[in-house]
């Protein structure tokens, strides 16, 4: 990105000055080095944004930021319904609700490396990875009605986990305003046998080890001592969540015209807030994010049942579930004013501060873990949400590394079966049913994870709590 | 997805094609079944979306994978037929599964030397 385009605020904030049709200025966290990086199309999408109606205070584009689908990856806006302010599947994206839950284990390193290989072969059994899978569980249409409406809750109900992982779901595990009857018969059809499933490309489960306490206290209210080993799940709303952005984002795409909204790229296609589309399409994405929530809830159940098959003495708690491609209704401060609005977050995790009303009990006082996911072989990290958040990005993160290399360009670069003997040698083991999704999924394919973390810290979004390293990873 | 041709409707098959290559290589899926397609959109670009969409769709919903296609475009109606197989792992190594087809550098448009391009970026 050319820098002379920005003005420099601070060591690790840049602004885009409002120019054109933009109502708000763009705000791009990140160090120098990051910025340089940084696609010059992420200017480009953080400036559109920008023009959308509605938005209030400013475009914000978080460390970890690169070219995505109308808004970047790594963008939060959020748009006020009182001034016509607007909802955009394309700012939510295909995956809705894609997000990580890490579980503790109460094992230690030690406890799982002599046991390491048979639970990599027991978790790529149970758990459904790739392309084409299925799950066990079958729904008819009142049981997925009810899974849309309930969420996680619903899948706690079925028996798949306990009531007290609620406490540490965003939304305690269940959207409000789900409605079901404007999720399609074709979003349902993909979904039919897809619940309990990881999907494919980024998403996977691992086993991790906290390699590296960087905040003590914090890492103490969180339950997280070096050596510890925590199970890590990413995925999102499977088939279902696809097939809702999919036609959401055709159907916005000609409302926004016939809402006289003039959309610089047909890709952040929108309605407003308060417009028939606009609510059907949040109650069809609320449904969609239960439906994410539920999944996580499935996975976690089959993972807790493979750790029980071989470490006995396992026993696997919440610490957290967030999600990054959302919108959700909150209340924000905007000049001085406490308002209703909606927030997007594009690959962008919501991160509580300290106090905040929305934390349980056990996290009010400490914040909400931010959890964000990195590549096979560089690692994740567990951060902390800041009060400063709060009027920095609307109390947002960034949550994962970002695409340095296309899925083609890493591709051409190694081989699957490099990289998996590659990280083997590290003592990392990876299983996945595709050798091509493991190569373009392969660490080389991600910026620096540590300096996208390092920059959020610093910007004060977040702050560090601890770094994991993966032992065993399941990809999709 | 990039695809060019004589026509739109050849331009469309190539893009199909390379829709189908991102997740497996397309020579190696065989023709044992078929699916239909009918899309009706006010343009030719949003009927390529929404043909790549209901490929998408028949991919997950009958788990399949599409080697070839016969597609006809009549305006801006278009039919079509996808030849295929069911998805085997071991066969077919599939990489990633397609979510759907963005806006992103979308473009359905006859070119200078008259061939036809259709093009979009897929969300894997």
């Amino acid at each position: 990105m050319d820098l002379n385009r920005l003005e420099r605020v601070s060591e690790h904030c840049w602004r885009i000055d409002p120019t054109g049709e933009m109502r708000v200025p763009g705000i791009i966290y990140g160090d120098e080095a990051l910025l340089l990086e940084m696609d010059e199309k992420v200017y480009e999408q953080v400036s559109n944004v920008a023009t959308l109606p509605g938005i209030v205070r400013a475009s914000y584009a978080l460390p970890d930021a690169h070219w995505g689908y109308g808004f970047p990856i790594g963008g939060v806006a959020a748009f006020d319904p009182d001034e016509g302010g607007v909802v955009s599947a394309g700012g939510v994206g295909f995956d809705i609700s894609c997000g990580v839950r890490t579980l503790h284990t109460g094992l230690t390193l030690d406890d799982v490396e002599p046991k390491k290989k048979a639970l990599a072969d027991q978790l790529f059994r149970d758990i459904p990875a790739g392309v084409g899978s299925t799950g066990r569980i079958r729904l008819d249409d009142a049981e997925m009605d009810a899974m849309l409406r309930g969420g996680a809750q619903w899948a706690v109900e079925q028996g798949y986990g306990e009531p007290e992982d609620l406490e540490r779901i965003e939304e305690r595990g269940r959207m409000a305003g789900a409605a079901p009857e404007h999720v399609s018969e074709r979003a349902r059809n993909r979904q039919r046998d897809q619940m309990g499933t990881l999907g494919s490309g980024n998403h996977y489960l691992e086993i991790q080890h906290v390699a590296e306490i960087c905040d003590d206290e914090i890492a103490e209210a969180f339950g997280l001592t070096k050596g510890a080993i925590l199970a890590t799940i990413h995925c999102g709303s499977r088939g279902l969540g696809h097939q809702i952005g999919t036609e959401y984002l055709r159907e916005m795409a000609e409302a926004a015209a016939a809402h006289g909204i003039r959309l610089p790229d047909r890709e952040l296609a929108c309605a407003p807030i308060r417009s028939e589309v606009g609510q059907r399409y949040l109650g069809a994405m609320a449904a969609a994010t239960n439906c994410a929530l539920a999944n996580r809830q499935i996975v976690t159940h089959l993972t807790r049942q493979a750790f029980a098959r071989v470490l006995p003495s396992s026993k696997l708690t919440m610490l957290y579930d967030v999600s990054h491609n959302t919108c959700k209704p909150e209340r924000h401060v905007i000049d001085g004013e406490e308002k209703l609005v909606y927030v997007h977050r594009k690959g962008a995790t919501r991160a509580l501060g300290p106090g905040h009303k929305d934390l349980p009990p056990a996290l009010a006082e400490v914040g909400q873990p931010v959890l964000v996911g990195g590549s096979m072989g560089t690692g994740s990290y567990v951060l902390c949400g800041t009060k400063e958040s709060e009027h920095l990005s609307f109390s947002s993160s960034c949550h994962g590394a970002g695409r340095a290399l296309s899925r083609h360009q890493a591709k051409r670069s190694w081989s699957g079966r490099q990289v998996v003997d590659s990280l083997a040698a590290r003592g990392i083991i990876v299983k996945s049913p595709s050798m091509q999704g493991v190569a373009e999924e392969a660490p080389g394919a991600y910026k620096d994870i540590h300096a996208v973390v390092d920059a959020a810290d610093r910007a004060g979004l977040s702050r560090k709590v601890a770094r994991l390293e993966p032992i065993v990873c399941i990809k999709g | 997805m990039r695809g060019v041709g004589a026509s739109p409707a050849e331009a469309f098959e190539q893009a199909a094609l390379a829709l189908t290559a991102v997740i497996t290589e397309p020579e190696n899926v065989a023709a044992e079944d078929s699916a239909e397609i009918h899309c009706e959109a006010p343009d030719l670009e949003l009927l390529f979306i929404d043909f790549l969409n209901a490929i998408v769709y028949e991919m997950a919903t009958r788990r399949m994978l599409f080697g070839r296609y016969r597609i006809e475009i009549d305006g801006t109606r278009l039919r079509a037929v996808a030849d295929g197989e069911r998805v085997d792992v071991s066969k077919h190594t599939p990489s990633v599964e397609v979510k759907g087809a963005t806006f992103t550098c979308l473009r359905v448009e006859q070119l200078p030397e008259g061939s036809w391009l259709a093009q979009c970026v897929v969300d894997v």
